[in-house]
């Protein structure tokens, strides 16, 4: 069985991100590491192809500069091998764009039984890529996925819900989304991180991919970031003075917000 | 000036993430236990390949560069129980280097192999009662019974010692004294005659589990010697080099992280009106401390460098101990003085960081025995 995990690269969160005030995007410039959302994927990726007993885990990317430090932390997760598209005329891309690009990069990884995607990526926090590169590939998109499992041709997905989830079912291949946390993605070993340096990273332009470079970046958005504002300062919480009834105000405002 | 690489960085992010995740959220249950499981914690390390990092990977181990010690060491050293990276640094580097440089393919397969994979926890047994520092007054003794070695004596603090299964028994096989006559046997604890006799409590270090070992009439093949009989002072000298080393490299580790913390706390904490940090004394301090940090962090880059050209690095093993402990102990000091109250009780970290780190200026070689190697390699004795 084979998988396509599509990942991205993100700047490390752990360090502040910076906007770029001309473009007003994220400066995408340093170093880049694998978007921890992602690294879920690729562990349900690696467990499914080791339940079926063959095939390989391949990984595709869009990142600037060539960007290929966290595609070798999923490759030392365990992956074969990558597609990686890189292409000034990527920049600015939007989600559209994206996906375009990510649906080209996917057919040329080969034939795929299936393909997983984080549900969004931790900086651009669209949510909606998974869904378009189905539509463009003529797939079936299954979102939110907590576990899939492989049935002949078809994929058994369980798919959460703000209720619990539901069981749903589709033929391969597919597009399914894949919730964070719902799978302990493994530590890349010693001998994971040394078999990575040689695993093949298939770098690309979008020429390569058969794609007019109109079509993607500024060029091809249909989008206009026009302002860039920051965020209100979250406002002090409420303090609940306890009364010897304080405990009701608590349970009426957990009620209220549906957590109990 | 060592050259980190890709495969470098990463590898030190997925050390540090075990530790985050596989020790960090129980240092306090075993902390307050004094004792952790060693097994099942060195087989996780094991099956990721931490063990073994520069070992033949015919023994299981990884071939990796000196590079990977060291790092590994500074992310050890950087988890909430310095007990358990000292527990990790013996099963590492001071039980197995010599094994695995001079043991037999025989000894190397049975013992060193499941030692990489962290099926088996070792200790190194050097220390007696009677002779820690001074290694030539150790008195155990193994004689020969035919194929035989027949093995009485006690040994002093040996760590993981309730919990090994085999030790790295470095003894008498002969009665020449001295630095001469001794060997380095591989002792399975199963062996009759095999007896931990206490378990000890220490001041620090306490997730760690540190025991006396007693030996009566143990009988031992005489083909679990490591090398040559009567060379098991010197292999055990090329030893101690190992354990120096990954000792400063985890002060390292543990030194910026306790350093991190303290200035993280001081800009929380405020007093007069302004976040303590505000205090030029305060901020003057730890500066001293971060400079003192940078030069133990390329000293030791220096010796990794000169170990990794296969050049002697006695002296800078015995600096890099003798001064990364004491860095350590005075970072100790001023998080628990900055701290003030808080650093003084047991459920913050700086007290018992305080406790922990009191030892490596004892253990593997006391900062006075350092010091007298130092003292003779730079002439400075009078007769």
């Amino acid at each position: 069985m084979n998988v396509v995990v599509c990942v991205k690269q993100i700047p490390d969160p752990a360090d502040p991100g910076a906007l770029d005030p001309s473009t007003k995007t994220l400066k995408r410039d340093g170093k880049l590491i694998l978007d921890e959302s992602d690294s879920y994927g690729v562990e349900m990726a690696l467990q499914l192809v080791d339940a079926a007993g063959g095939g390989e885990v391949t990984l595709v990317s869009m990142a600037p500069n060539s960007e290929v430090g966290g595609l070798r932390t999923a490759l030392a997760m365990g992956a074969a091998k990558a597609v990686l598209v890189s292409d000034d005329a990527l920049k600015g891309s939007d989600a559209l764009g994206t996906s375009k690009v990510l649906a080209k990069a996917i057919e040329r990884a080969g034939a795929a039984d299936l393909i997983l995607t984080a549900t969004e990526s931790s900086d651009g926090y669209t949510g909606t890529v998974p869904e378009m590169v189905a539509e463009l590939m003529g797939l079936p998109s299954v979102t939110f996925a907590k576990s899939i499992t492989i049935d002949g041709g078809a994929a058994k997905v369980q798919r959460q819900t703000e209720a619990g989830y539901d069981d749903v079912e589709c033929p391969l291949p597919a597009v399914v989304s894949v919730t964070a946390g719902v799978v302990e993605p493994r530590y890349p070993s010693f001998k994971g991180i040394m078999a990575a340096k040689s695993k093949p990273v298939d770098e690309v332009t979008v020429a390569d991919l058969g794609i007019d470079a109109g079509a993607v970046g500024w060029a091809g958005g249909g989008q206009e970031i026009v302002e860039v504002a920051e965020a209100e300062a979250r406002e002090a919480g409420t303090i609940v003075e306890d009364d010897g009834e304080g405990f009701q105000k608590v349970v009426d405002y957990l009620s209220e917000l549906k957590v109990i | 000036m060592l050259q980190f690489t890709e495969e470098h960085q990463m590898f030190r992010q997925t050390v540090r993430d075990v530790v985050q995740k596989e020790i960090d959220p129980y240092a306090e249950d075993w902390e307050r236990t004094g004792d952790f499981p060693a097994h099942d914690l060195f087989r996780r390390f094991g099956e990721l390949g931490l063990l073994g990092l520069e070992y033949d990977e015919r023994w299981g181990g990884g071939g990796a560069d000196h590079v990977y010690t060291m790092i590994m060491g500074e992310e050890v050293g950087r988890c909430a129980s310095l007990g358990v990276a000292m527990a990790l640094s013996v099963q590492t580097d001071m039980a197995t280097p010599s094994l695995h440089l001079y043991g037999s393919d025989e000894l190397r397969e049975k013992y060193l192999v499941p030692a990489v994979r962290g099926e088996m926890v070792t200790s190194i047994a050097v220390s007696e009662p009677d002779a820690g520092s001074d290694v030539a007054g150790l008195r155990t003794r193994a004689v020969r019974d035919g194929d035989e070695w027949v093995i009485n004596g006690a040994k002093m603090w040996i760590t993981n010692g309730t919990q090994a299964d085999w030790i790295c028994l470095l003894c008498r096989t002969s009665d020449e004294g001295g630095y001469r006559g001794m060997s380095q046997i591989v002792v399975p604890t199963d062996t009759p005659g095999f007896e931990v006799s206490r378990k000890l409590d220490k001041l620090g270090m306490r997730a760690s589990d540190t025991a006396e070992l007693v030996f009566t009439d143990m009988r031992v093949p005489v083909s679990n010697t490591i090398g040559e009989v009567g060379r098991g002072f010197q292999q055990q000298m090329t030893q101690f080099q190992n354990e120096r080393m990954i000792a400063a490299y985890q002060m390292v580790g543990a030194t910026e992280l306790a350093l991190e913390r303290t200035v993280q706390y001081l800009k929380e904490r405020q007093a007069f009106g302004a976040p303590l940090l505000a205090n030029q004394s305060l901020q003057y301090e730890l500066a001293d401390l971060a400079a003192d940090l940078d030069m133990m962090r390329h000293h030791n880059w220096a010796a990794v460098a000169k170990y990794e050209r296969g050049e002697d690095i006695t002296r800078e093993a015995t600096v890099a101990k003798l001064k990364a402990a004491r860095l350590a102990r005075r970072m100790a000091d001023t998080a628990v003085q900055f701290h003030g109250g808080m650093g003084y009780v047991e459920e913050n970290w700086p007290a018992r960081f305080f406790r922990d780190t009191r030892l490596w200026s004892i253990g593997g070689g006391a900062d006075e025995v350092m010091l007298r190697t130092l003292a003779r390699m730079n002439g400075i004795i009078g007769d």
